[in-house]
């Protein structure tokens, strides 16, 4: 991948959060940010690479704990979103 | 199809569902849905990539996920909502880390090996600049919420601050410049995490809905600059997607505190004016008992109750919610009035009170509570000060004039549950205390609240 195509990727990802995210209801403001987070977890995949790769104990052991750290983003982030959100009910729709 | 392309079709389908996802999020109906697709779409992420070829060895790979699952459950099963905004800050410092450890572990392992480019140089300082911020900010953020961190800087923090940035800005040009000499890597790290602390040890209570935003924000570039590094789209478009919705979510907490993101990073510690507080309401603050308030409310057809951070600090949300069932069961409509920086992160009431099972259809945001407050009949104010101060609207030259309020002071009575008259963060007085309309009720929100109840009940 060329720095050109990567920057391309950068800005139209950008555009495409500013138009996803426009207009949010307070209510979902920590359930958002909290399952965003778990998505910019995304570091884990690098993470994995480098935690695999046999190359020197301490590259290794930088990657094993970048995985730790990532997983606990990605676990924590998207349970404990789930965990919000089933709590977020209407009475009118008949439950969540 | 080769192992190569496998990945990469992975990734694509992952990037796709992150999208979908996100999009999930910003409508109540589809939220689970959407966070149930993000889920996916990492667990498809992560599957493929362990097809990678240069993983050769997964017993280290399997002990940090091990270990990262179970603290990640654990964290996420046990927080209390009133936990949440410690919560939130610490994963985004979590995901800061991560960051710089695989930015980090790719640019050791390349200077080891071969000869460094100025993308990967480039993106490497960037991500370890970046990261390094994220973490220690967040680590900050995480010690002022939970108050077991005090220290508001010192006299010289700005100063200090300003020369640190520029010293790292240089340090990642020598990366650049001369990536060989690891001097210069680890000298970024370290001015780095010393960056975040500055940054954000000044910052108050009432600022904080900003900084978790904006340190939100940041964990998404992070993670979108280590996909520079690794040459890695998918990094690139899910950090980026990350990286624009908490700069929405920053941008929202700025303007419903009308002030720029410049001032609240680069604010100096706030000064607290200090003196007699009980001079400014001169005779006018009324006094009342959780009788008399039952007695106004038992008349009242509309109710509005506008929490604010004191509602956390008493848990005082499930006492609302019985005052709420009891105040239905005579007729009245009750609605919360939730102003978008109540609280110490964007949402905290709403999870608070969803958390007492209050339905969300009772959560008014201000521009739709605001025009029904002369229709009111009693507002109840628990643990909100400035979000209420009437000043940010008529006087001009008010610290927070400016700054969107409820106007509750239109509403027939005003009760404010509150333990004493002390100003709020802003450290303004508050004329609404007294107002003619505005009764006060000293105390802990929670005893407050409990109090009017069984006096409801008996009456």
């Amino acid at each position: 991948m060329t720095l050109l195509v990567a920057l391309t990727l950068f800005v139209l990802a950008v555009f495409l959060g500013l138009e996803l995210i426009t207009k949010v209801p307070a209510t979902l403001h920590t359930p958002l940010m909290s399952g965003s987070n778990a998505i910019s977890g995304i570091t884990l995949i690098g993470a994995l690479v480098s935690a695999g790769t046999d190359h020197s104990t301490l590259t290794t052991a930088l990657g094993v704990a970048a995985v730790a750290l990532a997983t606990i983003n990605v676990v924590g982030g998207f349970l404990v979103t789930d965990r919000m959100l089933a709590m977020f009910r209407t009475r009118r729709k008949g439950g969540s | 199809m080769t192992f190569p392309d496998a990945i990469a079709v992975g990734y694509l389908v992952a990037a796709v569902l992150f999208v979908l996802g996100l999009k999930g999020l910003g409508r109540p109906r589809t939220a689970r849905r959407g966070n149930l697709l993000g889920a996916t779409g990492m667990f498809i992420a992560i599957a493929v990539t362990l097809l990678d070829r240069a993983i050769v060895d997964f017993r280290f790979l399997a002990l940090g996920v091990v270990i990262g699952a179970l603290l990640g459950a654990l964290l996420a099963l046990k927080v209390r909502m009133t936990g949440m905004p410690e919560l939130v800050a610490l994963f985004n410092g979590f995901g800061g880390a991560a960051s710089v450890l695989v930015a980090g572990a790719t640019f050791l392992e390349v200077v080891d090996t071969g000869t460094v480019d100025d993308q990967l140089a480039v993106a490497a300082a960037a991500t370890v600049l970046i990261g390094a911020v994220t973490f220690t900010g967040s680590m900050v953020a995480f010690g002022k919420l939970r108050e077991s961190l005090r220290w508001n800087g010192f006299g010289g923090l700005h100063i200090v601050r300003a020369i640190t940035g520029v010293v790292a800005l240089l340090l990642a040009v020598g990366v650049v410049v001369q990536p060989d000499s690891l001097g210069w890597f680890w000298g970024l790290a370290a001015a780095g995490l010393l960056l975040g602390v500055l940054a954000t040890i000044a910052i108050g209570g009432a600022d904080m809905p900003v900084v978790i935003a904006l340190l939100n924000a940041f964990s998404g570039v992070a993670a979108s600059a280590t996909g520079f590094v690794l040459d890695n789209s998918l990094l690139i478009i899910a950090g980026s997607l990350v990286g624009a919705s908490g700069l929405i979510l920053t941008q929202i907490m700025c303007t419903a505190m009308n002030r720029s993101i410049l001032d609240v990073v680069f604010s100096k510690a706030v000064v607290v004016a200090r003196g007699s507080h009980d001079d400014a309401y001169g005779d006018g603050v009324t006094s009342t008992s959780a009788e008399e308030v039952a007695m106004l409310l038992e008349v009242a057809s509309r109710v509005v109750i506008v929490p604010g951070y004191g509602l956390a600090v008493a848990q005082a949300q499930h006492a609302v919610r019985e005052l709420m069932t009891v105040l239905e069961g005579t007729g009245a409509e009750v609605v919360f009035g939730i102003h978008p920086v109540a609280g110490r992160m964007p949402g905290h009431m709403n999870v608070l009170l969803a958390e007492a099972e209050i339905d969300y259809e009772h959560l008014f945001e201000m521009d739709r509570v605001n025009p029904t407050f002369a229709q009111t009949d009693v507002t109840i104010v628990i643990g909100a000060n400035d979000v209420v101060n009437p000043s940010a609207r008529d006087d001009p030259d008010s610290p927070i004039a400016g700054m969107p309020i409820l106007d509750v002071d239109e509403s027939g009575t005003v009760i404010v549950v509150k333990r004493s008259l002390s100003p709020g963060f802003a450290g303004i007085p508050n004329p609404l205390f007294g107002a003619d309309n505005t009764l006060m009720l000293f105390g802990d929100g929670k005893q407050a609240v409990l109090d009017i109840v069984a006096a409801l009940l008996e009456g």
